[in-house]
């Protein structure tokens, strides 16, 4: 029964984050530890399980159907990958309650941006950055929502790489997936349509939470009783979510991804300050 | 969009490259959720984990020796283990594709994001 139940809440995590391309822990997490009562620790394990198998589940339709930019993807990988060694290194120097609050204030900034840019599915003029002209950054998608093949340039790429960078801190620091930063990077900064930045973004996070995927299973915070019904519902999950996604208009995207980031902001701003002890 | 044919261009090179890691991940994640699934149905047929009260494998030893011997939770982990070597494998491949397609500049980006990894792994044990 619980591993039915588990499955089930896993399936609709899979769906929400290959959508969002925020990996799926922002449901896991908060369902296995108030429904279920697991411990924070096996919660953690579980939600790096669903980051992966989301990002697995849905690059394959996303990769097959072009919609992931895998150059833009392996670029920014380096700078996340880079950070999240950053992160787990100065995760014992600071205290990170004043990171909590930088990054809250980030996301707060990004989601005001993002409701001020009333782009539909059509991207607006961006000047091709040079550095993304030299590394071959741009590129088409086939939006199945509008039925057209979009073409799109990359802008500011230096500040797409430092947003990656602290994303791959956050991840580091705090072992999520940290796709909210990830989608930020791309599509605030580096104006990449919304579509492209969310399944790049999905690509990016299982690279990301692999590396530390490791260790906590050697550490014993991944129980195959719920780690292995959250890996099959979020492997499910992803690949419906991937082929709704599709479909789904880019504004409607925005729309529900806009509260889920002030969501996460708040509760970041929240912890940061201790108000949640 | 003024340079709108090379962009084609770029997307005809590297639309080979898309597919082959599509393909190799579906392969991937197959397997990965066949053996959690055959892990979850040894559960069930059992009625027991094969090890004894909360107790699940978390040494590679461990893990190896029990999915030998069809023990239940040591079967799933391998299934996880599987899946967290699915996005590692999927750089990997991306690797010898820019190989074989001669984008030099993006077989030094994707080695170094693989090196990296590969870091991180070695770091994390520590």
């Amino acid at each position: 029964m619980f591993s039915l139940q588990v499955l089930l809440i896993a399936i609709l995590a899979g769906i929400v984050g290959s959508i969002l391309g925020l990996g799926g822990g922002i449901i896991v997490t908060p369902a296995l530890t108030l429904l279920f009562g697991v411990s924070i620790e096996h919660a953690i394990g579980a939600s790096i399980i669903s980051v992966i198998a989301t990002s697995s589940g849905s690059a394959i339709a996303y990769i097959r159907d072009r919609i992931t930019n895998l150059r833009v993807g392996m670029f920014l990988e380096i700078a996340t990958t880079i950070g999240a060694i950053t992160g787990a290194f100065i995760g014992g120097l600071i205290a990170p309650n004043l990171l909590y609050i930088i990054f809250g204030l980030l996301l707060v900034y990004s989601a005001i941006n993002m409701i001020k840019k009333k782009k539909g599915d059509h991207q607006e003029a961006v000047e091709m950055h040079p550095a993304a002209a030299k590394l071959k950054l741009g590129g088409s998608y086939y939006d199945k929502a509008v039925e057209q093949q979009i073409s799109y340039n990359v802008g500011n790429v230096y500040g797409g790489f430092g947003v990656m960078y602290g994303a791959g801190i956050v991840s580091g620091l705090l072992g999520i997936g940290s796709g909210s930063f990830k989608v930020m990077a791309m599509d605030v900064f580096m104006k990449l349509p919304l579509k492209v930045s969310t399944a790049t973004s999905n690509f990016m996070m299982g690279v990301t939470a692999a590396a530390s995927a490791g260790v906590y299973l050697l550490r014993g915070s991944i129980d195959p009783h719920i780690a292995g019904p959250v890996a099959l519902g979020v492997l499910a999950g992803a690949t419906i979510g991937a082929q709704i996604m599709q479909r789904m208009k880019s504004k409607t995207i925005r729309m529900i991804f806009i509260p889920v980031l002030l969501y996460i902001a708040l509760q970041m701003i929240y912890q940061g300050m201790g108000l949640d002890k | 969009m003024s340079d709108n044919s090379s962009i084609q261009k770029d997307n005809s090179q590297i639309q080979d490259v898309e597919l082959a890691v599509s393909r190799w991940l579906r392969v991937g994640v197959l397997i990965s959720a066949a053996v959690i699934i055959l892990g979850l149905i040894l559960f069930f047929i059992q009625g027991s984990s094969g090890y004894p009260g909360d107790y699940y494998p978390h040494s590679l030893p461990e893990i190896f020796t029990g999915t030998i011997h069809m023990k239940p939770y040591a079967v799933i982990t391998t299934g996880l283990i599987l899946l967290i070597l699915t996005p590692v494998l999927r750089v990997a491949i991306s690797i010898w594709v820019f190989v074989r397609e001669g984008d030099k500049l993006y077989v030094i980006i994707t080695s170094i994001v693989l090196i990296i990894l590969i870091v991180s792994f070695a770091l994390g044990k520590a």
